[in-house]
């Protein structure tokens, strides 16, 4: 366990600021401190929540996961950028679970406006959600949103620490700060004496940091704006990067868990004399709902979790994927229970209507690495280590599910293979938790097979949506979506805070309503595939259409839309059996415009192409960012080809790759990124991923002639995979 | 009844069931948990070593039917003395959350030990097993080219 790993294991232990090597609280421009988690051991000052110095210099805490979208790595940029360190000696940890940590944009995610039109009382709103945000504690990584909740906060921390070590030099040389500057991590003086930031530490952590410490202007950046080394490639290359299911500890018990197949359903009870009669089997444990095997490797644990009998009750849901469907759509009788842009009537918009239903399935996440974690219980101590999103819930609801207090439980926090909002949720941590806990004392690591990952994840919902519109001389007059589908928010939020928020489910329809399109009688909106039928039907090209619409209202909207029209080559003539579509989404801050190019070939329908142009505000890295718009566009693609999870008798019927596939070396097309710089902060993380399947629908119409109105595209289309 | 391994030139004496999967005594017994559990039905390539050079998919590989001495992701370079491979990874910045990339990496080194200067068409054949939910195939298709140049002018 490195240095650093003890420190954090040592942070629950604190009650009082007063710890080793002193620490000094960063205080917010609006007054209120941010207490300090980290408890620096001997030798050790840690200037403030986000960075620690020792004798061998400084090592950034980033609040947010590294699930491979890179945030570790620009997060660290952002502190070295301000306080002048050599990349190359940056080291990055993951902080311990604190409220410190909170994630100020993820909650105005969640908030009922076109977010590419935020006016001031919005901004006001926002900034209250903020508050409500670090009051939850919700140190999450999700939602596109750690560069936005941190581009500012991480350039203070490292501003601030800066300019405390600069007066403790000034202090010690007797000279005045003015005159000296910093480069590599050290503190240099006019005649060349370099004092490096180890030593200055301990003195700097004494003064107190500056409210408001100015930051330098994009023009001045070393680090940002570059395409940076990641900080996690050379672990990640070498098999040494630790992700939850590598975590080893002194005499570990390995375990996996099944859990009732029909989600929620009962276990009426269950048989496992096999199971206990296999040697190296240590335990089985009745979780109520389920069963956990406890031996002393991983592959025994499931072929002795394969014996175990259990009689499991019926699911509390309609059990086969008809009956889902036809639950969804009676919504449609209901009232509707979210109208979030009404902006006329459609009675009132004259011209021909056409209209369309989309129906799009349940999605798995399909992380590559399969739910685990570890746990430890010792007296009222419990360790729990894995990979999450949210590591202030898992503290929460393992302590709860113990009867511990929240100061009881340490979280350690590792790379996450994988997690795409999976790894939000907390079930797989507090599963450990409960196996550790019958096991006093002894690491438990519980694994779970693909199937059980599989079967026991929190599904994208299906919906349907059921869409009308109005052309009339070239122009489109009106358009309505109706959207039927159990919520997104609600369901999380009932998991994370007990209950649901009133209002409507931004996050359902998120790429929907708050769309820069100025339609006269715009209702709710959706539709960038309908969108193709109603240029179709208005005799207009889709490009032309969309800007039409998007002009007016947005920008930089527009910009990416002919971006990625002049890379693509859009309006130019292909060949025989060659055809392009083209999308957008404003999703997470940042406009995304995308065209796929397909080709017909003897074997199937390949997808040759991928454009995607963006515009995030500022590219802080872009080799990360072109990184992160390939693999959301590949994962958009891979849901609309073949993603689907269907439910017979309340049990999935995919438990693994064959039955849910994605997009491998021989069926990914090229991608072609290009990032547009209009100013501000957006979202990266997922922003390639809603454009992806529209555009791709909209390409095959204009290969085959025929819409693709239900996912996944596999079932009407012939695709060469 | 113990079953002998060699594992990145050490030789290891195991007493395991000769039925336990390569994966499974690798990261539980042995501690090397570079080689990744994806599937555990040879269907996602995480789990992917080198037997005899050639690249076998751990997770169903009984240990006792292991053929050659074993190299995993450990074996086949340390941070300190990186493979060509894991330079060129580096070099193209290919790892996102990088769980698949020991796979990748290992069956990367059984192509090149096989077809020293592959095509496009070559790589699609030998990676197309190894499942990546970042989608990092295109810089790992560049990595490959730029491994076989280097390894070529030795």
């Amino acid at each position: 366990m490195s240095r650093l790993g003890r420190m954090t294991r040592r942070t629950f232990l604190v009650t009082s600021a007063a710890v080793a090597g002193g620490v000094a609280f960063l205080v917010r421009k609006d007054g209120q401190p941010v207490p300090n988690p980290l408890e620096p051991g001997p030798g050790e000052t840690a200037l403030n929540p986000w960075l620690v110095i020792d004798g061998a210099g400084v090592t950034i805490v980033t609040p947010r996961a590294e699930m491979g979208q890179g945030t570790q790595t620009t997060l660290a940029a952002l502190v070295a950028e301000e306080l002048d360190l050599a990349w190359e000696d940056v080291r990055v940890m993951h902080g311990p679970a604190s409220a410190s940590y909170y994630n100020g944009a993820l909650l105005a995610l969640g908030m009922p406006w076109k977010e590419y039109a935020a006016s001031r009382w919005q901004e006001a709103a926002v900034g209250s959600t903020d508050v409500v945000a670090r009051l939850l504690g919700l140190q999450v990584t999700g939602g596109s949103t750690a560069m936005v909740d941190g581009f500012e906060k991480m350039r203070r921390a490292g501003a601030a620490a800066r300019i405390v070590l600069v007066q403790a030099a000034a202090a010690r040389l007797g000279l005045a700060a003015e005159r000296l500057r910093t480069e590599a991590g050290a503190v240099i003086a006019p005649d060349g004496t370099r004092l490096t930031y180890s030593d200055l530490a301990e003195a700097a952590a004494g003064i107190p940091p500056p409210e408001d410490p100015p930051l330098r202007p994009a023009s001045g950046w070393k680090l940002l704006g570059r395409a940076l080394p990641r900080t996690d490639m050379l672990a990640k290359v070498t098999g040494t990067a630790e992700f939850g299911i590598d975590v080893r500890l002194p005499c570990m018990l390995f375990a996996t868990v099944r859990m009732n197949p029909r989600l929620g359903g009962p276990m009426h009870g269950f048989d496992a004399g096999a199971a206990r009669a296999m040697p190296g089997v240590v335990e089985v444990l009745d979780l109520g709902t389920g069963f956990a095997v406890v031996a002393t490797n991983t592959w025994l644990a499931f072929r002795a979790a394969d014996t175990v009998r259990a009689d499991w009750g019926a699911a509390p849901y309609p059990a086969d994927s008809p009956a889902q469907m036809q639950a969804i759509a009676a919504a449609f009788e209901d009232h509707p229970n979210a109208t979030l842009r009404d902006d006329g009537d459609m009675a009132d918009s004259t011209g021909n209507e056409i209209s369309a239903e989309y129906a799009v399935p349940y999605l798995a996440h399909a992380c590559m690495e399969p739910m685990n974690a570890a746990a430890r219980l010792d007296g009222e101590r419990l360790d729990v280590w894995c990979g999450t999103q949210a590591p202030m819930l898992v503290r929460d609801h393992c302590a709860a599910a113990l009867g511990l207090k929240g100061a009881d439980v340490a979280v350690h926090t590792t790379f996450l293979g994988g997690g795409f909002g999976r790894r939000g949720e907390t079930d797989f941590a507090v599963i450990a938790a409960r196996v550790a806990a019958a096991l006093p004392g002894r690491a438990v690591q519980v694994t779970w097979t693909r199937e059980e990952d599989m079967r026991h994840d929190f599904y994208r919902p299906a919906a349907l949506a059921r869409l009308r519109g109005r052309v009339a001389g070239g122009r489109v007059t009106g358009l309505e979506a109706r959207i039927a589908a159990p919520s997104i928010t609600r369901q999380m939020m009932r998991r994370i805070a007990g209950f649901a928020p009133p209002g409507p489910d931004k996050t359902l329809l998120e790429g929907a309503f708050d769309q820069p399109y100025a339609i006269p009688n715009f209702r709710v909106a959706f539709i960038e595939c309908f969108l193709d039928e109603l240029a179709q039907a208005a005799g207009r090209d889709p490009l032309e259409l969309r800007l039409e619409l998007v002009r007016p209202e947005h920008a930089p909207s527009a910009a990416v839309l002919e971006a990625v029209a002049e890379m693509s080559g859009w309006g130019t003539p292909l060949p025989e059996g060659r055809a392009r579509g083209i999308a957008f989404c404003h999703s997470f801050g940042t406009p995304t415009a995308e065209v796929v190019e397909l080709v017909q070939t003897d074997a199937g329908i390949r997808i040759a192409r991928v454009f995607v142009a963006c515009d995030p505000g500022t590219a802080l890295d872009p080799g990360i960012l072109e990184a992160q718009m390939t693999s959301g566009a590949l994962f958009g693609l891979s849901a609309a080809v073949m993603g689907e999870i269907t439910f017979a008798g309340g049990i999935a019927g995919q438990g693994n790759f064959p039955d849910y596939d994605a997009l491998r070396m021989n069926t990914a097309p090229q991608v072609a990124v290009n990032i547009l710089q209009s100013g501000g902060i957006g979202g990266a993380g997922e922003v390639a991923t809603p454009p992806a399947a529209p555009a791709l629908a909209n390409a095959l119409f204009a290969l085959t002639g025929r819409r693709a109105r239900r996912l996944p595209l596999v079932h009407d289309f012939a695709f060469a995979l | 009844m113990a079953v002998t391994l060699t594992v990145n030139g050490a030789e290891h004496a195991l007493d395991l069931p000769r039925e336990m999967p390569l994966l499974w005594a690798l990261r539980d017994a042995l501690g090397l948990t570079g080689t990744k559990f994806g599937c555990g039905i040879a269907a996602c390539g995480a789990c992917t070593v080198l037997v005899e050079g050639q690249a076998a998919r751990a997770c169903v590989l009984a240990i006792g039917d292991v053929w050659g001495p074993v190299t995993t992701i450990e074996g086949l370079g340390r941070p300190e003395a990186l493979a060509p491979l894991q330079r060129a990874w580096i070099a193209h910045q290919v790892a996102q959350c990088g769980y698949c990339q020991p796979g990748q990496i290992l069956q990367a080194a059984s192509l090149l030990a096989e077809t020293p200067a592959p095509t496009d068409a070559d790589i699609d054949a030998a990676m197309s097993g190894n499942l990546c939910r970042c989608g990092t195939y295109g810089r790992i298709r560049a990595a490959i080219h730029t491994a076989a140049r280097e390894m070529a002018e030795g």
